[in-house]
């Protein structure tokens, strides 16, 4: 079972405790030795399903190199310290064409969580959706 | 520390000898001599760089608290006298030494970092970082960077950025800087930043006469064509003649020539009546009189 359920989930790990550095090196050492290009993207609207981020740099296509994608988390960590950011590995094989891997690298101090919508609809069926707590504020006041 | 403790430590030892077989250096030092013809203070410098890091990892493996050498380097000399050949080395060098982890070259000119408005040089020079970390970023003729005629150039931005890379990122990437001596000179007189962070300035002499046919001779050999009797004089006789042009540089007037003579070579074959019946002796060997129509002997 889940031990913070506030936390948000989502990627790959987002289940785990958050990763050390040397863990984020290691992933994204990886994701280079599989030619895929990385990213790092951030938010401060957390929702399990919301997969439109903000591109804190461009994409790395021809980086040899962990320590030059590290350094963006840290510069973006340095901007956006109290948001989430990710990293998005990017296959761009013929077919693939997608992201094949991405993990959150980054979280807020505090997550509010999530509240559970219920809607009645016809014939008493239940519509069910999520809430975050945190996005009550208006972009930029959250997470302060 | 009980004197003890002090026998204990001083009973560690490090095999020096075995690390440097395993590290494949000796193979690198080997190519660089046979490859590369004159240029000893480089080739003494770069066995004394290899030997530092040597004993750096020596020292850590017995844990002696140790800050990481510092290897920022800067190449001055003339045009066409190996920097670039040099650099390439370098990367593997310090690639089998452990000191960086991909041991690729990426070799940068101003162009490639300085952006063209306000706002475009940051990104563009962490981009250029970037594809350098875990490898050396060669700089070309890197005094364009800056232009103290202009003091709303661009350059000045990219130099800032560089410097806070090779003092926070020491670890990540090495950075050469080449270009002509006096203009470095003068560069570092304006930049104290740049002279501080370098460790090493390695200077390239220009070849000598004998060192240039060598260098010519191992040209040839490398694209699989032999020089007749003739044509060896005819190139030792050109040499002389050429250093004393205009726009002479090295290594790299000897591969224009060289290219030159090819393309004559080729066209006598093609005048040649029984061009059915060519050998390979034919199609290998570069005659006098290819060298000979060089505009070096005209006049």
């Amino acid at each position: 079972m889940h031990e913070n359920p506030r936390n948000m989930t989502q990627g790959t790990f987002s289940f785990l405790p958050p990763l050390t550095d040397d863990q984020i090196k290691a992933q994204i050492a990886y994701a280079i030795k599989m030619g895929w290009a990385i990213n790092v993207e951030y938010t401060d609207d957390p929702h399990p399903r919301n997969t439109y981020w903000e591109m804190w740099c461009q994409p790395m296509f021809d980086t040899k190199d962990p320590a030059a994608a590290f350094m963006e988390v840290q510069e973006c960590r340095k901007v956006y310290g109290n948001m989430y950011i990710k990293v998005n590995a990017y296959d761009n094989t013929r077919w693939r064409e997608s992201v094949a891997l991405s993990f959150i690298v980054n979280r807020p101090k505090h997550e509010p969580g999530f509240h559970v919508i219920r809607q009645e609809a016809n014939s008493r069926a239940m519509h069910y959706t999520l809430h975050s707590y945190a996005t009550e504020k208006p972009r930029g006041d959250r997470y302060k | 520390m009980t004197a003890e403790a002090a026998q204990n430590l001083n009973a560690v030892s490090f095999d020096l000898e075995g690390e440097f077989a395993r590290s494949n250096v000796q193979q690198v030092l080997d190519k660089l001599d046979r490859e590369l013809v004159g240029l000893a203070p480089v080739k003494q410098r770069i066995r004394e760089i290899a030997a530092l890091l040597l004993v750096d990892k020596a020292r850590r493996a017995l844990g002696l608290e140790n800050e990481p050498p510092t290897l920022h380097m800067s190449f001055t000399g003339n045009p066409g006298t190996g920097k670039t050949t040099v650099a390439l080395r370098m990367a593997e060098i310090l690639k089998n030494l452990g000191y960086i982890r991909q041991g690729h070259l990426i070799s940068v000119t101003r162009d490639d970092l300085v952006g063209q408005y306000i706002g475009h040089t940051a990104p563009k020079t962490r981009e250029v970082i970037k594809k350098a970390m875990g490898g050396v970023l060669f700089i070309d003729e890197a005094y364009y960077l800056y232009k103290p005629e202009n003091e709303r150039d661009y350059g000045q931005e990219a130099i800032e950025i560089l410097l806070q890379v090779m003092e926070n990122n020491r670890d990540d990437l090495v950075v050469i800087l080449a270009g002509y001596a006096n203009r470095m000179e003068v560069f570092f007189q304006s930049n104290p930043g740049f002279r501080s962070r370098i460790a090493h300035h390695l200077d390239f002499p220009d070849y000598s006469e004998g060192e240039l046919f060598a260098i010519a001779k191992l040209m040839v050999a490398a694209q699989h064509y032999v020089l007749s009797p003739g044509a060896e004089k005819v190139l030792k006789d050109y040499i002389p003649r050429r250093m004393k042009m205009a726009h002479f540089a090295n290594a790299r007037s000897m591969r224009n020539a060289l290219d030159r003579a090819k393309l004559r070579q080729a066209n006598r074959l093609f005048e040649r009546k029984d061009r059915t019946k060519l050998t390979r002796a034919d199609l290998t060997t570069i005659e006098a009189e290819d060298l000979l129509q060089s505009r070096v002997f005209q006049g």
